[in-house]
């Protein structure tokens, strides 16, 4: 009931016109361990726009990365998506003529995850790179077969039908072939900015140096020209010179493309420079969710407000000391009642945000927070 | 690549030398030795042409020169081929090992080929259904083969061929084929010979690299590079075969070389005792308790060789299919 | 997942708080599978290695007239279907017309109660007490009716009694042996991994030269080697140092591995700038941090000694009559002869195999209990 209601209120209330392309909708995700329930995901509710750049920041351990795996249908074994729903606007990627604009909505969660449909999603449609480059690329094959291996799976082209004679235009396509994938393989590689791309094609995982295998990851994600692309902390494991590099590579990627990036990240710095709109995730849930400037300039959540002020900033300011978060994670077994960071807030008020669960609520355009304090 | 071939085989050879060092120091070894016994014989009976036996003895094995010129000796006849003579049968011991030889590597490489078939498909069975029950009966069944001698299972499966079906699984060929020329039927006959000792030969193989298996193959599993070939799109299958096992399985290509290839080559042999098949098992024994020194010695050499060339066929079938290995 | 591992914690820290061993020993305690083979073992220990002379109705070289004669059945009724208290035939020597060969049928007319603590042989239990009861047996004259419960062999003697006394031989081989294996390889290790140098480089060539030797035939070479006109006693010790000789360069090498990780911790390091000798360093400091590396390995290769001297004894090459020991039976056991005419004597496959997976069992639950992190697999 309230989900619908927020949803519909949160469509009301964009001003971002563009269309929807991914809709996720009070999704909850459960790992049912050995002493009990975890909930690493709950009540989690926000869209992607095509071409836009969502924000996800929390934590480690606050849900995120579980998310990213929620809309993919891969979330490791004991987890299970318990709730909600994950709506995909998928528009054909061959359109027959007069489709183009045909658009498909797809829950996801109610996909076979093994299935046939999830399958095209996952790489053809939303592409995902992840945390460690280091270990992302199967060691026995070189870049030019991992790139080959999404192309051929994905990619589809053309086929050229000279000489027809009909008003009509039928259009068909066939796989790519051996020298077509390799010939973007190439192509993918000189993009994502790799020196001599003809002869790294041929290069096997331990031959190339951390950031230039993100960036082979980023050219398997993009080699398929996917809608969106789930970035999982892509940059973490990099030195801070080639996480700029990176984060330059795809902003740069995302103007030619106008692929939807959703952007997980603990960085506040990064985040940033990145995203249109933020989702401020703790404990599985969500906090906070704000336009980039909003978030910055007017965060509202006390945790967003910690987050904020434990940044490490230049500036006039210096000797200060870092500000950092009270207390401890709570135990994910045993959350706290209420507000489930009532325990390290600073604006913690007794017999209230350890009783009451705080509701999603509006406090600006666009800008909602789930916290007491602004609630009537 | 090459430098590194060069380098596995030098290696090899270098062990091979060491090997057979010792195993004429061991042979040379049994005060009462066959030569030794046989001299006093001949002595024994005290006339001429036992006289000139001796001589001509003594001669051939250089009993009066010193143990290195002697060892010298026998390792560049064997390197000529001439691995001596058996005092026991009182021929050749290359003829009398001749053909044994070829069914020996055919006995292990038939056991290689079962173990690797059916340890690689069960282990990845195990642990893509870990904790299924078909994991837990397979885990049982490792857990069993791994401790189960291959002698042992030879003689149980003996007894039960005895005892319930009147059959006896012994030989390598069924009595019309002995002595019958090279044939298709021949060959057939071989095999339908040859596969019941391979597997018993090959399950103390199988129960470890199950283990094994299932380990690697859980631990690679969890790698981001499985799952990062997910996302791709990859089916299930292909994510599976392609990516993990691909990876998980290179170490067993080193385990099989340098453990379950000897393994199956001594278990082999044992089995070869109990079930009676002509490869050199049941000749070296015998050799052995007879202290038949040039036909021992023959075959542990020959055993040993049979192990680094399997060791050297591991290291470069890893090299081959893994880059990380050949490109350095 | 991080999700899923966070939970872990909370628990860890009350482990923590526990010793080491009692740790290990709480976690051992929870699997059953160890625990069993553990209690299987003592139990094998005892009565073969210990008391098998209690257990063996007869003395072990007690010849009969009672040539191959099959496994006594245990009446529990007689002709007339009538429930008795337990009581076996006399023997009878009859002929196979059909097999053509002589056998034994039981001879109805003739009983013999079976009794719990019978009078027997005399013999020295642990050899001090001096005993002549058995745990069981028949009330009858030896000459004249005997209890086969696994049958006899060829020099008329009861089967069972050989495989609980060649328990003994068997079972105390692989301990022995693996003493033996642990002091060497201990020994070499920790001065390998400890000092580096020439003593490391020569226990790391000399047991990759081991590794390349087929091992079981190397035994058989060296153990052929063994002069025949020794003495049984010395036959048993040089076979077992044999065994340990060549067991040993694994343990060495792992200890090795695991004294180059140890020297490098704060408390092996203390120790060398509080000025500890070498030695003490090496024995007090390191050496303890192997132990538990120590027993998983060395209860696991156990069952490799056992098998080793049985192989070895099967073939003629080990130990050789009148020791007895599981590997000298299955030297009569093993032939297509008495697979068809006394299959009994395959009996002595069980106990070495059980042995085996208890060994296993017990190993296996050792390594989970003392590094939780390795048996996965």
């Amino acid at each position: 009931m309230t989900t619908t209601l927020e949803t519909q209120e949160a469509k009301r209330s964009h001003s971002d016109t563009r269309p929807l392309l991914l809709e996720v909708q009070d999704l909850k995700v459960e790992f049912n361990i050995r002493g009990g329930v975890v909930k690493a995901v709950d009540g989690l509710t926000f869209d992607v726009k095509r071409g836009q750049t969502m924000g996800i920041i929390g934590e480690s351990g606050c849900g995120k990365s579980v998310t990213a795996r929620a809309i993919l249908r891969m979330i490791p074994k004991p987890g299970k998506i318990t709730g909600g729903r994950i709506l995909y606007y998928r528009r054909p990627r061959h359109p027959k003529p007069g489709e183009e604009d045909k658009v498909e909505v797809i829950d996801v969660t109610k996909l076979d995850p093994d299935g046939e449909v999830i399958r095209q999603i996952r790489g053809g449609e939303i592409a995902m790179i992840f945390q460690e480059p280091m270990s992302s690329l199967t060691p026995v094959y070189t870049a030019g077969t991992h790139i080959n291996e999404a192309v051929t799976l994905h990619r589809l082209l053309p086929i050229k039908k000279l000489g027809e004679q009909m008003a009509e235009h039928i259009m068909a396509y066939r796989h790519v072939t051996k020298e077509e994938a390799r010939a973007i393989a190439v192509e993918m590689l000189r993009r994502v900015g790799i020196p001599k791309p003809e002869q790294r094609v041929d290069s096997y995982p331990h031959q190339l140096s951390g950031g230039q295998r993100q960036r082979v990851m980023i050219a398997i994600a993009l080699s398929t020209e996917p809608a969106m692309l789930i970035a999982d902390e892509p940059t973490t494991a990099l030195d801070v010179s080639i996480e700029a590099q990176i984060l330059d590579l795809m902003r740069d990627l995302q103007r030619t493309t106008n692929m939807a990036i959703m952007f997980i990240t603990h960085n506040l710095g990064v985040i940033a420079s990145m995203a249109d709109e933020i989702v401020v995730m703790y404990m599985g849930k969500q906090v906070e969710r704000a336009k980039v400037v909003d978030l910055f300039y007017n965060p509202k959540h006390p945790y967003t407000k910690a987050l904020l002020q434990s940044v490490p900033r230049l500036g006039p300011k210096t000797g200060q000391r870092l500000a950092s978060i009270e207390g401890m994670v709570p135990d994910p077994l045993n959350l706290p009642t209420g507000c489930v960071f009532h325990p390290r807030c600073p604006a913690f008020m007794a017999g209230k945000c350890d009783k009451i669960v705080p509701r999603w609520t509006q406090v600006g355009e666009n800008h909602w927070v789930r916290c007491l304090l602004y609630e009537e | 690549m090459v430098n590194y071939i060069i380098r596995r085989i030098g290696y090899a050879l270098i062990l091979l030398v060491l090997v057979s060092f010792v195993s004429f120091a061991i042979i040379e070894l049994p005060p009462g030795d066959y030569l030794t016994q046989k001299i006093e014989q001949l002595r024994a009976r005290g006339d001429r042409s036992a006289e000139q036996q001796v001589e001509r003895l003594r001669k051939r094995y250089g009993l009066d020169k010193p143990f290195l010129e002697r060892y010298v000796n026998w390792a560049t006849n064997f390197l000529r081929g001439d691995f001596g003579e058996s005092f026991e049968y009182e021929r050749p011991v290359s003829e009398i090992l001749g053909a044994r030889l070829g069914y020996t590597v055919i006995l292990a490489i038939a056991t290689t080929v079962f173990t690797w078939a059916l340890a690689i498909p069960l282990g990845v069975y195990s642990a893509v259904k870990q904790y299924s029950l078909g994991d837990q009966i397979i885990s049982v069944i490792s857990f069993i083969g791994l401790g189960m001698p291959g002698f042992l299972l030879a003689l149980i499966v003996l007894y039960f061929a005895v005892i319930l079906f009147n059959m006896e699984v012994v030989g390598l060929f069924s009595p019309e084929y002995e002595r019958a020329p090279w044939s298709l039927g021949k060959v057939l006959d071989l095999l339908n010979h040859l596969w019941l000792p391979a597997l018993i030969s090959a399950i103390t193989g199988i129960g470890g690299l199950v283990r094994i298996m299932r380990g690697n193959l859980l631990d690679t599993l969890g790698q981001p590079f499985v799952e990062a070939a997910r996302a791709r799109g990859l089916k299930n299958r292909t994510v599976i075969w392609k990516h993990a096992v691909r990876i998980a399985i290179n170490p067993l290509i080193t385990i099989l070389g340098s453990d379950v290839f000897p393994s199956i080559v001594v278990g082999s042999s044992l089995v070869a005792i109990v079930l009676n098949l002509p490869t050199i098992g049941p000749v070296f024994v015998d050799s052995l308790r007879k202290l038949d020194m040039y036909l021992a010695g023959t075959c542990i050499v020959f055993l040993t060789f049979m192990l680094l060339v399997g060791n050297l066929v591991a290291d470069l079938l890893l090299a081959w299919v893994d880059p990380r290995i050949r490109l350095d | 997942m991080a999700v899923a591992a966070a939970p872990a914690v909370p628990a860890k820290r009350k482990e923590l708080s526990q010793s080491y061993w009692s740790l290990v020993w709480y976690r051992f305690k929870k699997n059953k599978l160890g625990v069993l083979g553990g209690i299987v073992l003592i139990v094998l220990y005892i009565s073969f290695a210990l008391i098998p002379e209690f257990l063996a109705p007869y003395a072990l070289e007690n010849r009969s007239q009672f040539v191959e004669a099959p496994p006594t059945a245990i009446q529990l009724f007689d002709e007339q279907g009538r429930f008795q208290a337990p009581f076996v035939y006399g023997l009878e020597r009859r002929v196979d017309v059909a097999k053509r060969l002589r056998t034994w049928v039981p001879d109805t007319d003739r009983k013999y109660p079976v009794r719990l603590f019978v009078q027997g042989d005399e013999y020295q239990l642990l050899g001090l007490i001096p005993m002549n009861i058995h745990l069981f047996g028949i009330d009858a004259d030896p000459r004249e009716a005997r209890i086969f419960l696994l049958g006899a062999d060829a020099l008329g003697r009861d089967y069972l009694t050989r495989i609980l006394y060649g328990g003994r031989l068997s079972l105390l081989i692989g301990l022995i042996g693996q003493f033996l294996t642990i002091v060497l390889g201990m020994t070499l290790g920790v001065i390998s991994g400890y000092y580096g140098g020439p003593v490391d480089m020569f226990v790391q060539r000399f047991t990759e030269f081991l590794a390349a030797f087929p091992n079981i035939p190397l035994f058989m070479a060296l153990s052929a080697a063994i002069p025949n006109y020794w003495s049984p006693i010395a036959v048993y010790f040089m076979l077992t140092i044999i065994l340990a000789f060549l067991g040993w360069g694994g343990l060495a090498r792992q200890v090795r591995g695991l004294v180059l990780s140890l020297r490098e911790r704060e408390y092996a390091l203390a120790a060398k700038s509080f000025g500890a000798s070498d030695l003490r360093i090496m024995f007090r400091h390191l050496l303890p941090g192997t132990t538990s590396h120590v027993i998983v390995i060395a209860t696991l290769s156990i069952p490799g000694m056992i098998l080793a001297e049985t192989a070895l004894s099967w073939l003629g090459l080990g130990l050789r009559p009148p020791l007895t020991s599981w590997g000298t039976l299955l030297q009569d056991a093993a032939t297509i002869r008495a697979i068809r005419f006394t299959p009994w004597l395959l009996w002595v496959v069980p106990p070495i195999l059980i042995t085996i997976f208890a060994y296993n069992m017990l190993g296996d639950g050792l390594r989970d209990a003392m590094d939780p992190y390795s048996g996965r697999g």
